[in-house]
């Protein structure tokens, strides 16, 4: 049998996982756990304390013209049972202004022992449980982070392998638990490799998780894929997003079944700005594509928003509008319609690059 | 490395697309002299050289058909052979705008401790053959790798064999110039439902284009070649439709969109029901990032062949027969094919043969 589930899920996890895919919207990352988060909050030397995250994601989800821009947000698990300071739950403030409330559930990365750095990612753990009671609380997909790097002999067979199985795993699992899941391997850009190495091994690693995302017969229909873009590596000389469009867009042609929904790309270590019209770029590209090409950034939305906010209550509303801006350049980024123009806030060309990036 | 980009890549990947192209498809007369000899005695016709020129001479040459065709796969035997007027049959069918294909696989044998199990040989000097067949005129080529469905099949060791085999033979087939059409093919056989077809189809698909990553071949420089998702041939039929919506779901959940065209193969199906069922796919409102056409033996040649009987006076009809069949599959290539096409009771006949080999 090729779906191990109940139908009416089916149908379920088809309509949200197309949902997320609207054209003129993309997810918000907000996942970030208590430790990542703390990092953020250090850079604009706010405390890390459940206020201030409260603050934060508050800050977001109200901002003015943002949500009719998103699809989804990913939350940490905190997050999901926080509310405003109007006592509303976050996830009735996203539902009703259409936005589907989403989940991390992975719980970072290990070793692989014998191996030079690579990791897998663990979680499995319960996972069962965990979704049931994340349902309940309204979380309608889930997002796992499986991570593998670009060096002389990475990433190995056993790193691609040990990850595939692990996504295809928590994607089924997810599925029979009523979550779309969000499917990630991030390769990551760190290296002084060119754009052809990065192709390369993005086409192998995403064949073995379209292999092990049948073999665990996950229902592809009600899946996304959230892949690195196509890129040289972090210490090569950078190409114009045309580049970029073009090889990320034939890797994905020669590994992605068109079954799959949509494809909502992680911005890695790329500045907001670069993020946006590199997007843009894949969207304007004359080719087939049959899925929705759109986001799912972290830092590449919040970056300058986070600068500008500062943790002052006064400059929220300063705050919320950058947000705004890059919500909306986004959007336009997905229908190839970005002109380049968004009021570049306050570190928006910024690179978000940190070697070797733990979060 | 990802793709292979030898210094074939970009006349491989014009080659495919041309085969591709909607309102055309594949004639798949490569049939071994053993087959062509058990066509032959259906028809009561000796199976000698002079016969199976005179074969090909009649659908080639058939007024109105090389134009409804792309490529025409052929036998070794018929690679060097010419038409009457002494001209090769590759340059005729070029001359004609039809590419030249060839089948090299040198057919099945049995998987020890499986039941039944086979895997196809014709790896040993393929490249070299390849580089001859090149020579010749040949611009694609054919492997048949045969999978059934029972209790305990495909084993997890016929699919990987079966899939290795078919990239190892893509891989040789592009380094030498030639389009692979990857053919795995899952017999009908059987007393099992659509739903069972459909979840074998698609595993044997995903472990294929697993093996073709692997082995580095041109996803944009191939074709497939897979059956339609059907009940068993001892189960009872559905409509078109449903076989339509079986098909390009598995292809939907397994063929990346770099391939450019999947032509199928129409194993036991009549003529009619070939045809039919390609027309249904073609007419169904699913995103399809490939083309969807045929790559048709029998149920191309079935009522042709009956109408020639091996007479010289029946070329002209068996050939307006074979233009019948070749412009309803073109129709169905674009969705516009109206059912009952032929008045021909040949058309509607099944040509299922039970544990078929070729």
């Amino acid at each position: 049998m090729r779906f191990y589930c109940f139908e009416t899920s089916a149908d379920e996890l088809i309509a949200n996982a197309a949902y997320i895919g609207t054209p003129g919207k993309g997810i918000l990352a907000a996942d970030e756990s208590t430790g990542t988060i703390g990092k953020r909050l250090a850079s604009i030397n706010v405390e890390n304390v459940e206020t201030n995250r409260r603050a934060l994601r508050e800050l977001l989800f109200t901002a003015p013209g943002a949500l009719p821009c998103l699809s989804g947000v990913i939350l940490f698990e905190e997050t999901l049972y926080q509310k405003s300071s109007d006592g509303k739950l976050f996830v009735d403030i996203l539902k009703e202004g259409g936005v589907l409330p989403g989940i991390k559930v992975d719980k970072g990365t290990v070793e692989l022992a014998g191996t030079n750095g690579e990791t897998t990612t663990q979680g499995l753990d319960g996972l069962g449980e965990r979704c049931k009671k994340y349902y309940e609380a309204g979380a309608r997909f889930a997002k796992w982070r499986a991570v593998l790097k670009i060096g002389e002999n990475e990433p190995s067979e056993h790193s691609i392998h040990e990850n595939a199985y692990g996504l295809a795993r928590y994607a089924v699992i997810c599925q029979e638990n009523g979550l779309v899941p969000i499917v990630e391997p991030e390769i990551l850009v760190d290296g002084s490799h060119d754009i052809h190495k990065c192709a390369a091994v993005t086409e192998r690693v995403l064949a073995a998780c379209y292999k092990a995302l049948s073999d665990h017969h996950v229902l592809l229909e009600g899946t996304l894929l959230k892949p690195n873009m196509v890129t040289p590596g972090s210490d090569s000389a950078k190409v114009a997003p045309e580049v970029i469009a073009e090889h990320t867009v034939r890797a994905l042609q020669r590994t992605v079944p068109a079954a799959v929904p949509a494809i909502v790309f992680l911005s890695g270590g790329q500045s907001e700005e670069e993020a946006t019209k590199n997007l843009n770029a894949m969207n304007q590209l004359k080719t087939k594509k049959p899925w929705s090409l759109s986001f799912s950034f972290g830092r590449a939305l919040q970056q300058s928003t986070l600068k500008t906010w500062a943790g002052k209550e006064e400059n929220v509303k300063a705050a919320q509008e950058a947000l705004y801006v890059r919500c909306k350049a986004n959007s336009e980024a997905t229908l190839g319609t970005y002109k380049g123009d968004a009021k570049l806030g306050d570190g928006a060309a910024e690179s978000l690059h940190v070697k070797d990036y733990k979060y | 490395m990802s793709a292979f980009v030898g210094k074939y890549a970009d006349e491989l990947i014009k080659t495919a697309k041309y085969i591709a192209t909607p309102g055309k498809g594949i004639l798949a007369a490569d049939e071994s002299t053993g087959t062509i000899g058990k066509r032959f005695s259906g028809i009561n016709v000796e199976n000698i050289e002079s016969n199976r020129q005179a074969l090909r001479e009649l659908l080639f040459t058939s007024p109105g058909a090389l134009p409804c065709l792309s490529g025409v796969i052929l036998f070794e035997e018929t690679l060097y052979q010419k038409t009457s007027d002494g001209k090769p049959f590759v340059e005729f069918l070029q001359e004609n705008g039809v590419i030249p294909g060839i089948k090299v696989d040198k057919g099945v044998v049995d998987l020890a401790g499986t039941n039944g199990e086979t895997t196809t040989q014709g790896l040993d000097s393929l490249g070299a053959r390849c580089q001859e067949y090149y020579k010749a005129g040949a611009r694609f080529a054919k492997w048949r790798a045969v999978l059934k469905i029972g209790a305990t099949e495909p084993s997890e060791l016929s699919i990987q064999e079966n899939a290795k085999g078919l990239a190892r033979y893509a891989i040789i087939c592009q380094e030498n110039g030639l389009v692979p059409i990857v053919e795995p093919e899952v017999l009908t056989d059987g007393s099992h439902d659509i739903k069972k077809c459909a979840a074998v189809t698609e595993t044997v698909l995903s472990a294929v284009y697993k093996a073709l990553n692997d082995h580095h071949v041109l996803l944009e420089g191939t074709l497939l070649k897979p059956n339609m998702v059907t009940p068993g041939s001892d189960s009872a039929k559905v409509a078109p439709e449903v076989i339509a919506e079986y098909t390009v779901t598995a292809l939907r959940r397994t063929v990346p969109p770099a391939v450019p065209g999947i032509v199928f193969l129409s194993g036991g199906q009549s003529e009619e029901e070939a045809t039919l069922n390609l027309n249904a796919m073609n007419k169904l409102d699913l995103l399809k990032p490939w083309t969807l056409t045929f790559s048709f033996g029998r149920a191309l040649q079935q009522s042709t062949l009956k109408a020639w009987g091996g007479k010289k006076e029946n070329v002209a009809k068996a050939q307006a027969t074979f233009l019948v069949r070749c412009k309803a599959n073109s129709d169905a290539t674009l969705g516009k094919y109206i059912a009952g096409a032929s008045g021909d009771s040949a058309a509607s006949e099944s040509l299922f043969v039970k544990g078929y080999s070729y």
